[in-house]
């Protein structure tokens, strides 16, 4: 770890330090895309680094949970490789940009990290920790052998949560974010080298929560999700975040279609721009979770993604985007022998 | 004398041009009835009806949407219809899925000598909509007139 990091941050660990920096002191990249300290020590935030000195702020750490698989779009255009740290579930989202030719596999160095599930701040707050100060116990502990292999679950790590009332602790289990609970596997789909170990963290089946709104009246259903939708502020950061979003000219920025920008202005507009939204990524949605994570309104916007998923799952075969870069997509693609659209009314 | 505030549904029918705007020029030219409260958009397949249509439709004021198209194998760009038909199951679902009644959007393959076709599935699904009466959960609030 390094010395002196910004507001407690755990920095990183030493191996990936390391070796970081010998590949740009090499001159194998350009440029290093990872985690920076940001304000507190649970908000680091996507950084590039072009020197060694740089390097001091490089972060990662349990917080790391940003997905760097979109800033490649960008980096692509750059001269020389960039070096690009991306956790198991990160590489999902590069082989799906890989695959819409947004990004360009030889200018990308890709480090994969190993991942203990990631952290969430909202998550600790829900517990009633507030006037959060520090914490420790984000750091990750890494054995110098064996990259890239799965260790034992979080066991009995613990959280020390400094606030303004006095230290309190909570299990690492209970701050992690939704998506490591139904976590598709700590594999690097997408790799140049693995550096670090991985612990498995899910716990929980990935379409429960969407099962259990199917099975729901359609007024139940309809009362849940204006519930939801009615905190929509429209500040489109779950379509920024997105590496499936990566259209140059976005639908909700168009004036043409009169659907931009328009924060809820009435129920409608609520549920069309996350409708679309979600139909935009269907089949492409490698349920990455960022949307979700960033929502300033906490609106579990995975819970469209997931229908979609599910159903693609059931009516076309089970499909998981950014698996490989080379499978068809299902909506791009289509079977003599599908479904009718009636089939939703059918299945009830 | 119809009743000041009896239930007229309005309808849109997303037709292909080749196909089903034929069919429905069929029915026409046939003298096979089909409500008023039908009003039909030519498209040029029925892939190119994005999801978006169907959402506007319904936000200026739809109460029900039908999609009609060549039937499997016969689109007249090979296969546009196939690729509408995923877009469409999974469209509809997700509308399911929020609450929003099912019954008021709905795919056929109408061909243009099915002149009967037409005018029975418009009928069926007028009839459809009358029973689930006027779209409330879609509707652009704004707009209403009450
Ligand atoms: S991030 Fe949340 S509040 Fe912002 S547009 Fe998306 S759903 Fe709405
Ligand atoms: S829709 Fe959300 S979960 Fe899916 S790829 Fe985009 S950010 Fe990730
Ligand atoms: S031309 Fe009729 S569905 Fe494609």
């Amino acid at each position: 770890m390094q010395e002196g990091m910004k507001n407690g941050c755990a920095g990183a660990p030493a191996v990936l330090l390391e070796r970081i920096s010998t590949l740009l002191a090499e001159g194998t990249v350009a440029r290093v895309l990872g985690w920076k300290a940001g304000d507190m020590a649970y908000n680091p935030e996507p950084a590039y680094f072009e020197t060694q000195e740089a390097l001091k702020d490089f972060v990662y750490d349990g917080f790391c949970g940003a997905n760097l698989s979109k800033y490649m779009i960008e980096a692509s255009k750059l001269e020389g490789k960039t070096l690009v740290c991306l956790k198991p579930c990160d590489t999902y989202s590069f082989n799906q940009l890989l695959k819409e030719h947004r990004v360009d596999r030889e200018k990308a160095y890709i480090i994969g990290v190993g991942c203990g599930g990631k952290l969430d701040v909202e998550q600790i707050r829900r517990k009633g920790i507030k006037g959060i100060q520090s914490i420790d116990g984000a750091q990750l502990v890494w054995e110098e052998s064996d990259p890239g292999t799965e260790l034992k679950g979080i066991g009995d790590d613990v959280l020390t949560i400094r606030t303004i009332y006095g230290e309190k602790t909570l299990p690492y289990g209970e701050a992690l974010l939704e998506r490591c609970h139904v976590c598709k596997g700590k594999e690097h789909r997408v790799y140049d080298e693995l550096i670090g170990q991985s612990r498995d963290t899910k716990d929980a089946d990935r379409f429960a929560q969407v099962e259990r709104i199917e099975a729901m009246s359609p007024e139940e259903k309809f009362a849940f999700f204006q519930q939801e939708l009615s905190k929509c502020i429209r500040c489109n950061a779950c379509r920024n975040v997105c590496p499936a979003c990566s259209c140059r000219k976005c639908v909700f920025d168009s004036n043409k279609f009169d659907s931009s920008q328009k924060a809820n202005a009435d129920s409608f507009e609520e549920k069309m721009f996350h409708i679309i939204r979600a139909f935009h990524v269907a089949g492409r949605c490698t349920d990455c979770g960022e949307c979700s994570r960033v929502c300033p309104q906490g609106i579990p916007l995975h819970l469209f993604n997931r229908k979609f998923i599910k159903d693609i799952n059931e009516l076309y075969g089970t499909y998981q985007a950014g698996e490989n870069a080379e499978d068809k997509m299902p909506l791009t693609s289509f079977d003599f022998g599908d479904a009718e659209p009636g089939i939703v009314g059918e299945r009830g | 004398m119809p009743m000041k505030d009896e239930f007229k549904p309005k309808i849109v029918a997303f037709c292909c041009n080749w196909c089903s705007y034929a069919g429905a020029d069929l029915a026409g030219s046939s003298r096979l009835t089909y409500p008023a409260d039908v009003k039909i958009i030519r498209v040029p397949c029925s892939c190119r009806v994005n999801p978006m249509f169907i959402l506007r439709a319904f936000e200026k004021g739809a109460d029900g949407v039908i999609l009609c198209g060549c039937h499997p194998g016969d689109c007249h760009y090979s296969t546009g219809n196939y690729y509408a038909r995923r877009r469409m199951t999974l469209l509809f679902s997700m509308l399911d899925y929020l609450g929003v009644e099912n019954g008021r959007t709905r795919v056929e393959w109408v061909s243009a000598a099915e002149g009967v076709k037409f005018s029975q599935t418009m009928n069926e699904f007028v009839e459809k909509i009358h029973s689930l009466g006027k779209n409330v959960r879609l509707e652009d609030l704004r707009c209403r007139k009450e």
